[in-house]
């Protein structure tokens, strides 16, 4: 598929969300993955807000663990917070300032190998929801036209989270939050199913579960709900063709 | 200290007069939040069944209404696994359920708000919050009626845990202790060893994590490390199995 195709493919799966089912983690999973792969980069988050106004990391492209406070950072924290706080994009600021600007991230990226951080506020008519981070491995200048298609799938992704328009968006996005929140919880008991089954670590435990459900065309949520409900075997998920 | 770990210790400095802690929750809610009624509905090996709590007698009256009409907003939030809010009965009527709301309203209630009691795919029941008047709850309000929620599953793992062991448990200390794990969101390991002690031992989920807990009790061991030791494959369940194994 080349990357037109990727990304015509990639904004009608996010702008359609108007099955009843549609579950906010599914959607954000889609944002980060697909972002990443569209851009190039290597890793890739998505976060929302709560009522209280503090960020949490909703959907990631991976599970590592040596990346989960990396992750953490870039989404909810120093650069993501930046995002959403001002509602603006931050890209392409240089490394040097990166280490000043962000010293956490600086610090957990470095021996990682991962540099290159870009944020961009998940908005709609004032709105601030979230953020959509993507972090490179190879020091990189997005182009004008790499921002503009990260900045516009992170606009359909949220018209997505808005569909709804009901007098109090906040009572929908909380709940949103919330039924994220716990289906994340979901996945990572499915992810220990799956660990135990198949004899490998659980961030390995999701990678299986997400590469079946984009192979099947189903949501990772829902395929983590069937493993656990014992629908689907783990031993079935993977290496199939 | 988190609400919920709030919400906790409240409850648990409340006078009990013989009251269940689940009853005092409900009463704490009703203290708390703009609302005249709490219950809960429990899961049990049934389903959503007639095991409920309430604060007062007319939500008690309201949650029989649903067993006996085979469902309502309790129901709903269970199966969808998402808040149910019907913030005015007098001008929204649930599609699903029409005749439950004609009778609530008829009862006085006028909002009615259905929360899931849940750890991921462990059902534990339904928080029912009703009110008197129509309207939403501010951001505050629908931060800490969450909160209740997440605190109700807390108290019900905390309740399960003392009935399945036969040792005798200090309530309070016991609960105390789940201050440090009042939020599941921040432990994924704890969720991870979930499902694998769920395969280790041959068990559904809600077991798995009762073995898990028992055995962070038995040890005096804090949940977090315990279950990264099962992560970490340095601790396995498999001798502790279910019925038949």
């Amino acid at each position: 598929m080349t990357r037109e195709e990727l990304l015509a493919t990639t904004f009608a799966e996010l702008a359609d969300t108007l099955d009843d089912d549609f579950q906010v983690l599914d959607l954000l999973q889609t944002l980060a993955d697909r972002s990443t792969e569209i851009l190039g980069a290597s890793l890739g988050a998505a976060s929302l807000v709560d009522l209280r106004g503090s960020l949490h990391v909703v959907a990631s492209t991976t599970h590592a663990v040596e990346v989960r406070n990396l992750i953490e950072i870039a989404a909810s924290r120093e650069l993501g917070a930046e995002a959403f706080t001002s509602g603006r994009s931050i890209v392409n600021v240089p490394h040097a300032i990166v280490a000043r600007r962000w010293p956490e991230f600086a610090v957990a990226a470095e021996p990682l190998g991962y540099q290159s951080p870009q944020a961009v506020p998940l908005r709609l008519r004032g709105e601030v929801l979230g953020v959509l981070t993507v972090v490179f491995r190879t020091a990189t200048e997005m182009t004008h036209t790499d921002v503009t298609i990260l900045e516009s799938l992170a606009r359909v992704a949220t018209i997505g989270l808005l569909r709804e328009r009901t007098p109090r968006q906040k009572e929908l996005l909380a709940e949103q939050l919330r039924a994220s929140s716990q289906l994340r919880i979901v996945v990572e008991q499915a992810k220990g199913v799956v660990a135990e089954l198949l004899g490998i670590d659980a961030a390995c435990g999701f990678d299986i579960i997400k590469a079946y459900a984009n192979r099947e065309n189903r949501p990772v949520s829902d395929v983590a709900v069937a493993v656990l409900e014992g629908h689907l075997d783990p031993r079935e998920l993977h290496g199939r063709t | 200290m988190r609400p919920v770990g709030e919400i906790l210790m409240s409850v648990m400095d409340s006078a009990s007069h013989g009251q269940t802690i689940l009853e005092l929750l409900c009463q704490d809610a009703c203290h708390r939040l703009p609302i005249s009624g709490a219950g809960l509905c429990l899961m049990t090996g049934d389903g959503l069944g007639q095991l409920t709590v309430a604060s007062d007698d007319r939500t008690r009256e309201l949650q029989e209404l649903e067993f006996v009409l085979g469902g309502g907003p309790s129901k709903e939030a269970l199966e969808s696994g998402r808040l149910v809010l019907h913030t005015d009965l007098s001008t929204q009527r649930s599609e699903l359920w029409p005749h439950y709301c004609h009778k609530a309203y008829g009862l006085g209630v006028r909002g009615v708000f259905s929360y899931p009691v849940r750890i991921g795919q462990i059902h534990l029941g339904v928080l029912g919050l009703y009110r008197d008047r129509p309207g939403h709850f501010d951001d505050g309000d629908l931060s800490l009626s969450l909160d209740y929620a997440e605190a109700a599953a807390l108290i019900l793992l905390h309740i399960q845990a003392h009935d399945e062991s036969k040792r005798s448990l200090n309530g309070n200390s016991e609960l105390r202790q789940t201050q440090v794990e009042s939020t599941f969101h921040d432990y994924p390991e704890m969720h991870q060893a979930t499902g694998m002690i769920s395969v280790q031992a041959g068990v559904g989920l809600p077991d798995a994590l009762l073995l898990l807990r028992a055995r962070a009790f038995a040890t005096g061991r804090a949940l977090p490390d315990l279950a990264h030791e099962v992560v970490t494959r340095r601790l396995s369940f498999k001798d502790s199995g279910g019925p038949g194994r």
